[in-house]
């Protein structure tokens, strides 16, 4: 068989298929990783409206423009949306179309499964934003503490959407972790040991882990309240003995952890792109690796520091101020090795370079408040104020949003084919960094000055006007930004100049195959004899022979050495996941009304599971 | 819309201490953003040297002096945030202390106003108000906290930082007024649908003023004495009100809503929702729900002749 011959083979072994209903058949990575990244922003553009409604709003004193209760909502949703819909389902989303690109495989572990988990998360937005139109969205704020939440303080059905969108997100969110960990661990390219793994792959699985680790903590939290207000039990009500810091505890077990889940992507994708546009590779790769593995530990034993107005013992503060403190020294070890990768290397000012110094100016300013907020008497007076607004955007937009956009445009022509406009890339980051900064430096004085979290108006005599003002101005310049950076991507779908397959001369195997890659990914699988393979063996490097090209056939490495264990067939197109979700989905809607929901949801999704993992025919899967 | 104009200034700013805690927590703000703000210049100007200086040689060499400076980076790190820790540690067991002299007030936090109760050995001494604090200047208070609906915190930052109201959770927290002044604050945690209008005052005081005020304040409210005031009252015990609000010295004695007996010296209505004007407590009787939509208290229907025979009445109360 020749090249062409077997091309043709892997084409036809691996295509999707066609028809009026593929589309809800579809499992491979590729396009199921594009419509989950289209998704979340989707999402992320609904969730910055709201973010523009608020600061309308707050723009003047006393103003009338939102009522209370449906500021409520929208800051609620607004930090439902930011959180849950777009920054752990972007990243995920991200690793599922790159990873098996970038670690040398033809797919990702459990496809199906991926097919069923962004179906969840389309559901999920899509009932929380129908709730919010029906004006009925969540009002408790994305932690939704009791007793606000309990069935007493906060009656009707918004805290129960609250509690189903969790289960909606982190069903979807714990399976891509799994898929994502098993990709990584088993799925690597011949000779991809341990130590030669790209550092946006040891973020990734660094995140994975910690979803694995931190989602479930948050899943017992909203089946608490659930219980509270389905079925009566008195788990959060201080009056039948139950204890309402308990829900803080839960939350806050999952909820510091998300933090660094929603960055460390970022931190792995800066470091993709520090690298390429420095032309050479990240300085101390192992001390980048120690540094996220130790973020991801510590990461776990500083819940505490959102309590500490709570009242904790002299100890207890002592502790966790120490833990919160201790974690900046990894971020700081990362910060050092990226400027010592800019010194020593030779950077081009390419946009998503930009994007990554931008990164560096906002999130060391997020690190250092970071600081402030972790010691106790500090924290009592900037806790709950717009201080900490501005602290964990300046983390958040500046951790995860600018690494995003930079690693957006990186891999844009890898999977459109197509570059983006690099004038307009210039322009939008200048918008979104100006913007940045304009919306969020003055919420550390205004938090400073007194300034509550979560008002929906104030009095003129506070002060608060003009600081309050320039931030409105300054997000009207970051939409600005960001329109034109999105309208340069949908533009740039078309028109844009075409790529080839390696346009940025990058280092890691995404590049080693065409832009947008075909849907076998590789047609010979790379063998991988350096950290950098693209750019010290780009000619000759040598490959992997044996793979059926008429099976679904990937191969499965050693954890540590990656040294090549056996073959395994993968899974076909099928609508099962589809169905699955849609079932899972209408018993978590269901839910809302009735616990018998979950009873008869069950006993449907067992029957639809059934289907799906119904062994098919052998020899049938291969003639397909 | 000038809510408040007869106040020069509103003081809520943790930077402008006028409390013992508070300055101790501003002293310690000065440490860390003197030293942030330095690590952040040092962090930039190495950053954009990185950028801007003249390049040779290989790109991807590791000279053994970038291990070196990384490493001492790294280092330093370490040992700054060790000195932020025992600085921060240092001032977290300063202001924990819990003298045994001190005043103590009980603060319940209701959707959404304060209830404010002095304690006293006698009953009889008791004083109940609400929304605003009187306390002697130089003498510690301390403030047992509750709530029996949802999470409030108490939070005055020219007093002292904040501490939160848990159902469930009895909690408390000393506050050491410096110098005379009114310092404002508002509820901290998210505590419903107008969490943004829980305002509370601090008047501190001399101690002199202060003993004043306590006597004042523990006597029941001044008997009606015009025609007007007269009819004030009885429409006030006629109508709903008594239901829910006391004044003491009459038969009202309600205690789900703020005891009303010296309602006349204070600041607000509705917790920071209005000012304590005529015009303002007119309109509140009659429409509270305009200007504190969701609030507990209810529109009362009254005769135009009514409602100011009310507003005279109660406007009486100092």
């Amino acid at each position: 068989m020749n090249e062409l011959e077997e091309r043709a083979l892997l084409e036809k072994t691996w295509a999707n298929e066609s028809g009026p209903f593929a589309w809800f058949r579809q499992v491979d990575h590729r396009s199921i990783g594009r419509r989950f990244l289209f998704t979340a922003f989707v999402w992320f553009a609904c969730g910055g409206v709201l973010a523009a409604l608020m600061r309308i709003q707050l723009a003047r004193p006393n103003n009338a423009f939102l009522s209370a209760d449906r500021y409520d909502q929208i800051f609620t949703l607004h930090g439902i949306t930011m959180m849950f819909l777009f920054g752990v389902p972007v990243m995920e989303a991200l690793a599922v179309y790159v990873l098996p690109l970038m670690l040398g495989t033809r797919a990702l572990a459990f496809p199906r499964a991926n097919a069923y988990a962004y179906y969840l998360f389309l559901f999920a937005g899509i009932m929380v934003y129908t709730a919010l139109l029906l004006g009925m969205a969540p009002d408790t704020g994305w932690f939704s503490y009791v007793p606000l939440a309990s069935p007493m303080f906060g009656p009707g059905k918004r805290v129960d959407i609250w509690a189903e969108l969790v289960n909606f997100t982190e069903i979807s969110a714990l399976v891509v972790a799994i898929e994502v960990v098993v990709t990584i661990l088993k799925q690597r390219a011949p000779g991809m040991s341990i130590h030669r793994m790209p550092l946006y792959v040891w973020s990734m699985l660094v995140t994975a882990m910690m979803i694995l680790f931190a989602m479930p903590s948050v899943m017992v939290a909203s089946n608490f309240i659930g219980l509270d207000r389905l079925v009566g039990t008195h788990l959060f009500n201080p009056a039948e003995g139950g204890d309402v810091l308990l829900w803080q505890h839960l939350f806050w077990f999952f909820g510091h952890p998300e933090v660094y889940i929603i960055f460390i992507p970022g931190l792995g994708i800066v470091s993709s792109i520090t690298a390429v546009f420095c032309r050479r590779p990240v300085f101390g790769y192992t001390a980048m690796v120690l540094s996220l593995v130790a973020t991801a530990f510590m990461g776990f034993g500083l819940w505490v520091h959102h309590m500490f107005a709570t009242g904790l013992p002299q100890s207890g503060e002592s502790f966790f101020t120490a833990a919160s403190m201790m974690i900046a020294i990894p971020s700081g070890v990362q910060i050092f090795c990226w400027i010592a990768t800019i010194w020593l290397g030779r950077p081009s000012y390419r946009p998503p370079f930009l994007f990554v110094l931008g990164f560096l100016a906002i999130f060391v300013i997020g690190g250092l408040t970071g600081v402030m907020v972790a010691s106790v008497p500090l924290d009592l007076q900037l806790h709950d104020t717009f201080f900490v607004v501005a602290h964990f955007h300046y983390v958040l937009i500046g951790g995860a949003v600018f690494p995003l956009l930079g690693g957006i445009f990186y891999w844009f022509p890898k999977m459109t084919g197509r570059l983006m406009n690099e004038r307009l890339g210039h322009l939008s980051f200048w918008l979104t960094f100006v913007g940045f900064n304009l919306t969020f430096f003055p919420m550390h004085k205004l938090g400073l000055a007194g300034m509550p979290r979560r008002v929906y108006t104030y009095l003129p005599e506070t002060g608060w006007t003009t600081l309050n003002v320039l931030s409105t101005i300054g997000a009207g310049i970051l939409s600005l930004g960001m329109l034109v950076y999105f309208g340069n991507a949908l533009w740039s779908m078309r028109r844009g100049r075409a790529a080839g397959s390696n346009p940025w001369d990058a280092d890691t195997l995404e590049w080693s195959t065409s832009s947008p890659p075909p849907v076998y990914n590789f047609q010979h699988l790379p063998v991988v004899t350096s950290r950098e393979p693209l750019w010290h063996e780009p000619d000759q490097a040598p490959i992997v022979t044996g793979l059926a090209p008429d099976k679904r056939e990937v191969l499965i490495t050693r954890v540590l050495d990656a040294a090549p264990d056996h073959r395994y067939t993968y899974p076909h197109p099928t609508v099962w996941p589809f169905a699955s979700a849609v079932i899972t989905g209408m018993m978590l809607v269901a839910g809302l009304f009735t616990p018998w929901a979950f009873a008869i949801g069950m006993a449907l999704l067992a029957i639809f599971l059934t289907g799906w993992f119904w062994p098919s025919n052998p020899k049938k899967e291969g003639d397909a | 819309m000038t809510f408040f104009a007869h106040l020069a200034f509103v003081h809520q700013s943790a930077l402008d201490p006028a409390g013992e805690h508070a300055r101790a927590i501003a002293r310690l703000w000065d440490v860390f953003l003197g030293i942030t703000t330095v690590i952040y210049v040092l962090v930039m100007i190495a950053l954009v040297v990185g950028l801007l200086r003249k390049r040779e040689g290989d790109a991807s060499r590791n000279p053994r002096s970038t291990y070196v400076i990384v490493s001492i980076a790294g280092g330093l790190t370490v040992v700054i945030l060790f000195g932020l820790l025992i600085a921060s540690i240092f001032t977290g067991r300063a202001i924990a202390e819990r003298p045994k002299n001190a005043i103590g007030i009980t603060l319940r936090g209701k959707q959404w106003w304060w209830q404010v109760e002095y304690e006293a050995a006698h009953p009889s001494n008791r004083i109940l108000s609400a929304n605003e604090l009187t306390i002697p200047v130089g003498v510690p208070v301390t403030l047992h906290l509750h709530s029996s609906d949802v999470i409030h915190s108490f939070w005055v930052p020219g007093l002292h930082g904040k501490r939160d109201l848990i159902p469930g959770h009895d909690g408390s927290i000393t506050l050491l007024a410096e110098k005379p002044g009114v310092y404002r604050g508002q509820c901290a945690e998210f505590c419903g649908v107008q969490h943004a209008k829980m305002a509370l005052w601090v008047n501190a005081v001399s101690p002199s003023d202060y003993a004043r005020w306590a006597d004042a304040e523990r006597t029941p409210a001044r008997a009606p004495q015009t025609e007007a005031e007269i009819a004030g009252q009885q429409v006030f015990l006629r109508a709903p009100c008594p239901l829910c609000h006391a004044i003491r010295g009459t038969d009202a004695s309600g205690s789900t809503a703020p005891d009303l007996t010296h309602l006349a010296t204070r600041r607000s209505l509705g917790a920071g929702a209005l000012p304590n004007t005529r015009e303002a407590l007119g309109g509140w009787i009659v429409d509270a729900q305009r200007a504190k939509p969701g609030c507990q208290m209810p529109s009362i229907n009254l005769r135009p002749d009514e409602l100011s025979a009310l507003v005279d009445y109660l406007g009486s109360l100092r």
